[in-house]
């Protein structure tokens, strides 16, 4: 850099300088709100901190004792690997549905679209509220429903087997984002390809298994990554409406690593367990990324 | 389109084609006519199921104490209680969390307009050497979860004595999200440069073709960025619920979440006061669609 600085003349370097000044303030906000947190987050991981004393290195101890004497992690990391199983082939099957429905060109589809994508601009805990009151075991309306057609609704969140599967029901509800994403990248499939499909006699199965899917691999990768991060990260939900009960059936990975910080401030050991699922994190993104040379279809290819 | 092509394949006679035409044309119009009759059905059937949550939380919101817990529930109020959000006002400090909801939403929205489009004005049109690192970096961070930074900023922001305050909440927005500054960067590459080498050779200074010519043609980027802006400050919880303490300065979101637990037999008061909060959200959802859905074909956010 120092080299290419010293090639540089005068009206160069000033348009350099013009263009620190303006990134200065990423620059200073990269630094103290993204670097220094990431390195002081991997140090106190290794320490005992409760806010009121400086933090004491322990070694790897927090990690010893996240993986030998802590059921607690166990079964929250149970919960949200639950979760993001159950969730994840839902919201991306759903959304990827409703996105076709939306594809045809018909007059109206605007309105339905608007419709749709409400649910995902509502705030987590306005929604959690409202689910609270839909899922109630007897006044609640899905159960009303539900006894129309002679079934006896689950109490939902009330209930040890019920109350995770509700909370990936509410997920799917928000499905209209995902849904927007998708139509975006039907929307970019040319529709040339599909009519040579149909004079080479390809069926409207055919064309979408030949055509569409293929050309969404790319917005399939993508949204597969954002979803699967969400759901590692739930957080609201569990918070407000079962506050990780009953039985611990919905203690999020979040809510755990809250009650430890925030309420219990063991700041070292909810370091480490913040470090811990950022590495999850990255893993399972690394291992999304390196099977998409298999799945993922580039057009440039 | 596929019966006309195969029909001019064909060798047959003129009339004889014609009249196949005709013929095929009428049936598929037909079948396309019922096909979209039935595709109209399943999307008035799924927008209704999508929106029975909402309506339900409405018809709860106009009923009285004692019809929310009727058994079997009714579908709608025998009187609508229209009173009950009067009363969710003065029930809950609904206006004083809302208001300081605006509040973080326009401090927000004044740091992001100050710094993400000097940033991406850098990135799109200076030319400095470390411009593509720095420019990945930027990128890369997008990726990295926030969870793993709140431990620190809360012990950094906790030394400042910053907890309690709103500071937290608005001061990394003035340092540019790099969202934004993505959004921004890719709005600006769109613009000719003609423009600004134009306004060079005139004389114009860095600066000034920035705020004079750069900024006012990215005003579409400037909206979908503040849409985006009010709609996570809105929505967001978790910072606000660990950086205040004062019940008076709780932002709506977590406002709300406090009632829960206190008042939770009141679900009428409370599913008005629900209902209130995402006013805002909704209003400025139904004006700034377009600007939303274009963001979200940009960069890929949802809600």
């Amino acid at each position: 850099m120092l080299a290419a600085w010293r090639r540089m003349n005068p009206l160069a370097r000033r348009e350099a300088l013009e263009a620190y000044l303006a990134l200065s303030p990423w620059l200073f906000g990269f630094v103290v709100f993204t670097i220094i947190p990431i390195a002081v987050s991997i140090f106190l991981s290794f320490t005992q901190w409760t806010i009121v004393e400086p933090p004491t290195w322990i070694g790897i101890d927090n990690y010893v004792r996240m993986f030998t004497r802590d059921p607690l992690f166990w079964q929250s990391l149970k919960v949200t690997g639950l979760f993001v199983l159950i969730s994840l082939p839902l919201k991306l099957v759903f959304g990827l549905a409703l996105a076709l429905l939306l594809n045809n060109r018909l007059p109206g589809m605007n309105f339905f679209r608007t419709v749709f994508y409400i649910p995902a601009v509502i705030s987590g805990v306005a929604v959690s509220l409202m689910w609270m009151w839909l899922l109630q075991p007897d006044t609640g309306v899905v159960n009303t429903l539900l006894d129309y057609v002679g079934v006896r609704g689950p109490n939902w969140f009330w209930d040890k087997d019920w109350a995770l599967p509700s909370v990936a029901l509410m997920s799917v509800w928000k499905v209209g984002g995902s849904a927007i994403i998708y139509l975006a990248g039907l929307q970019n499939i040319p529709a040339q390809l599909y009519e040579a499909a149909e004079i080479d006699g390809a069926g409207r199965w055919g064309r979408f298994l030949r055509i569409t899917i293929p050309l969404l691999t790319p917005t399939i990768f993508f949204q597969l990554i954002i979803e699967m991060i969400d759901s590692f990260k739930v957080f609201t939900e569990a918070f407000v409406i079962t506050q990780g009960g009953p039985l611990r059936s919905t203690y999020f990975y979040m809510l755990y690593f809250y009650e430890e910080a925030f309420r219990n401030f063991n700041m070292g050991y909810a370091s480490a367990l913040a470090l811990f699922l950022t590495l999850i994190i990255l893993a399972t993104t690394i291992f999304i990324n390196y099977t998409s040379k298999r799945w993922v279809y580039y057009e440039s290819e | 389109m596929s019966l006309n092509s195969s029909a001019a394949r064909t060798n047959d006679s003129l009339v004889d084609r014609d009249r196949q035409l005709r013929r095929s044309n009428r049936t598929t119009a037909l079948r396309r006519l019922a096909g979209n009759g039935f595709l109209y059905f399943i999307m008035v059937v799924l927008a209704l199921i999508f929106m029975i949550p909402l309506l339900w939380m409405f018809t709860t919101s106009l009923k009285t104490r004692q019809e929310i817990f009727v058994w079997p529930p009714t579908w709608l109020p025998n009187t609508p209680q229209w009173g009950n959000y009067v009363e969710a006002f003065d029930k809950y400090p609904l206006a004083r969390f809302m208001f300081n909801s605006a509040v973080l939403v326009m401090i927000n929205s004044l740091g992001e307009v100050l710094s993400v489009p000097l940033i991406a004005f850098a990135f799109a049109r200076l030319r400095f050497p470390g411009r593509k690192i720095l420019f990945i970096l930027m990128l890369s961070t997008m990726m990295i979860p926030g969870q793993i930074k709140l431990i620190p900023l809360f012990s950094m922001f906790s030394r400042l004595g910053m907890i309690g305050t709103y500071w937290p909440l608005v001061l990394p927005s003035f340092f540019g999200n790099p969202f934004f500054i993505f959004l921004m960067v890719q709005y600006m590459r769109t613009i000719p440069r003609d423009l600004d080498e134009a306004a060079r050779i005139d004389g114009a200074s860095t600066w000034v073709i920035l705020y004079r010519i750069i900024l006012p043609l990215s005003l579409p980027a400037v909206t979908v960025m503040l849409v985006f802006t009010f709609l996570w400050t809105w929505n967001d919880f978790i910072s606000p619920l660990i950086y205040l303490s004062d019940f008076n300065s709780y932002p709506i979101s977590v406002g709300l979440a406090f009632f829960q637990g206190r008042y939770s037999v009141e679900w009428n008061m409370f599913m008005a006061a629900t209902l209130i909060s995402i006013i805002p959200v909704l209003a400025l959802y139904f004006f700034a669609q377009r600007h939303l859905i274009g963001g979200i074909s940009t960069l890929g956010l949802k809600g």
